[in-house]
């Protein structure tokens, strides 16, 4: 298992250093969500987390976001110990968690709202962004007049707005049809090769893990914990052709043979 | 622009003018052809003719009335949102104030209403303090109900931005709370106007429940009826009034949304 950030040996932008996560309830005994969770990304690295459902793995970004306390051991960013929120992230959801009460625009300004900054001053960058994402013209329209995939276009730009350097996705494209997970998969890729963010990316589709990531951390379930960690050397741009190619196929099964081992689809 | 759609929506109109004449009609054929007396039932051509005699007199204590209704409605309305804030901020308040509002609450208001007159007098105060007693509960438990309903990651995301607690209610418990507060508000000002009413009844000199009181006492029935039918026309245009907010205030509410929801889409 790889322990050591990958590249020049400075100080890794994220490091998990051996992270426990235990819920407990009243009456019930405890739950081990997370167990011994170690990795760490470079900066503007493409780190994917894949797991089956249950394996802890949003509850990893809840507690890389800082928005919740770990059991015991540490998160850094740049050296620092997280104990809440950074001011240099962006967060997407699966779900786009758009506000209905607030155009696009004021959606995608969301940020600037609750730092009290002018919204004038950030009014370019944001229709910048929305033209970007291919959603020009559409700023002055409220989010329910908006299908799934533009809704989390939306939700994409107002992660980006503050231009964090690290950005968290919670399996944003989880709850999108499949033609329309292709599309934002690639425009994401593209947006990454432009603005190069450190992005932690969470999913449950080995596919699109290998398809976005330099790496892969594959986890475990019962209690959560890394199986192993895949480095996915493809070169970039990558098409959506790579995924029929002999070496892009090499990877998903090395991955499924994991799951496998694991216990999964055993059908 | 929105109230002037929901005023020419003509579906909704017609029928509610075709419902009103249609029984108008029905009331007045049947008076007349069995020769009901008045003092049992006036046909509707009596009471309008009651109305229009003393247009003024009416009004006044039409006026007074709804002055305990709507000073009752308001505090009410200021009372509970406050109440309500600090029960869903405060385990304490939701331990003590909660507990005892909802335990408070089957008790049947009115009854109170004796009491009210006794600490209070007969004038406008008593009937507003009751008025506000049987409105203050639909609004604090909707409002509860409304602020507890926020989406779970919409607060996740405004923490992550940094919100304050103060920002994120604004932001986010506020607007979420609207509709539920609108079910609550719709209940509540006619409730208000059952209060003002039941006070009237007790004890009054002025107001359209003293009115009906005294018309009783003579046997003057037209007038009871002619006090009942402005109480039914205030108590609906109370209610529209609160409706036309509601459309106003919350566009993007779903029940709203009619065709406008599917204008656009794509990616």
């Amino acid at each position: 298992m790889e322990v050591s950030p990958i590249g020049s040996g400075s100080v890794p932008y994220l490091q998990v250093t051996e992270v426990d996560k235990t819920y407990s309830t009243k009456g019930r005994s405890d739950v081990k969500a997370l167990q011994g969770v170690t990795f760490s990304l470079d900066e503007r690295e493409f780190v994917s987390i894949l797991g089956p459902s249950g394996c802890g793995k949003s509850t990893l970004l809840k507690l890389v976001a800082g928005l919740s306390p770990v059991s015991a051991g540490v998160i850094e960013v740049k050296g620092c110990a997280v104990n809440g929120p950074p001011d240099n992230m962006g967060i997407v959801f699966q779900r786009d968690v758009l506000l209905d009460w607030l155009d696009n625009l004021d959606n995608v300004l969301l940020p600037i709202r609750y730092a009290k900054l002018r919204a004038a001053d950030w009014t370019p960058r944001a229709l910048e962004l929305l033209t970007t994402l291919g959603l020009a013209g559409f700023e002055r329209r409220f989010p329910w007049e908006l299908s799934g995939g533009m809704r989390q276009r939306v939700s994409i730009c107002r992660a980006l707005l503050r231009n964090p350097e690290l950005l968290l996705m919670d399996e944003p494209f989880g709850a999108l049809d499949a033609l329309t997970r292709d599309e934002l998969n690639l425009e994401l890729q593209r947006v990454w090769m432009s603005q190069r963010k450190t992005v932690l990316f969470i999913t449950h589709s080995i596919a699109e893990a290998v398809f976005l990531s330099d790496r892969v951390i594959v986890m475990s379930r019962n209690p959560g914990r890394i199986l192993d960690i895949v480095r996915v050397p493809l070169p970039r741009p990558r098409p959506l052709g790579i995924r029929e190619t002999p070496a892009f196929g090499s990877y998903v099964a090395r991955i499924r043979e994991m799951f496998e081992k694991m216990g999964l689809f055993r059908g | 622009m929105i109230a002037l759609q929901w005023f020419t929506q003509p579906s909704r109109a017609r029928s509610v003018v075709t419902v009103l004449v249609g029984t108008a009609v029905v009331w007045q054929l049947a008076v007349v052809l069995l020769k009901v007396p008045d003092f049992i039932l006036p046909a509707p051509s009596e009471i309008f003719a009651e109305l229009a005699s003393s247009p003024g007199w009416y009004l006044r204590h039409a006026y007074f009335t709804l002055q305990s209704c709507f000073i009752g409605f308001a505090i009410a309305f200021g009372i509970g949102v406050l109440a309500a804030i600090g029960i869903v901020y405060s385990r304490f308040l939701e331990d003590t104030l909660y507990t005892l509002l909802v335990s408070l609450n089957s008790i049947p208001k009115i009854a109170l209403a004796p009491l009210f007159i006794i600490w209070l007098g007969t004038g406008l105060s008593s009937k507003v303090a009751i008025s506000a007693l049987i409105a203050l509960f639909a609004i604090v438990i909707d409002t509860v109900l409304g602020l507890r309903s926020a989406d779970p990651d919409a607060i996740d995301l405004s923490r992550s931005l940094r919100a304050s607690p103060l920002q994120i209610l604004v932001t986010i418990r506020f607007p979420s709370a609207l509709p539920a507060m609108f079910a609550g508000t719709k209940v509540a000002i006619s409730l208000a106007l059952v209060g003002a009413i039941a006070g009237e009844f007790v004890a009054s000199e002025q107001g359209l429940g003293y009115v009906i009181l005294v018309a009783q006492g003579m046997f003057q029935t037209t007038r009871v009826f002619a006090a009942i039918i402005l109480l039914g026309v205030i108590g609906t245009v109370l209610f529209y009034l609160v409706d036309l907010a509601e459309r106003m205030l919350i566009p993007w509410h779903v029940s709203h949304r009619g065709g406008r929801a599917s204008g656009a889409h794509g990616g």
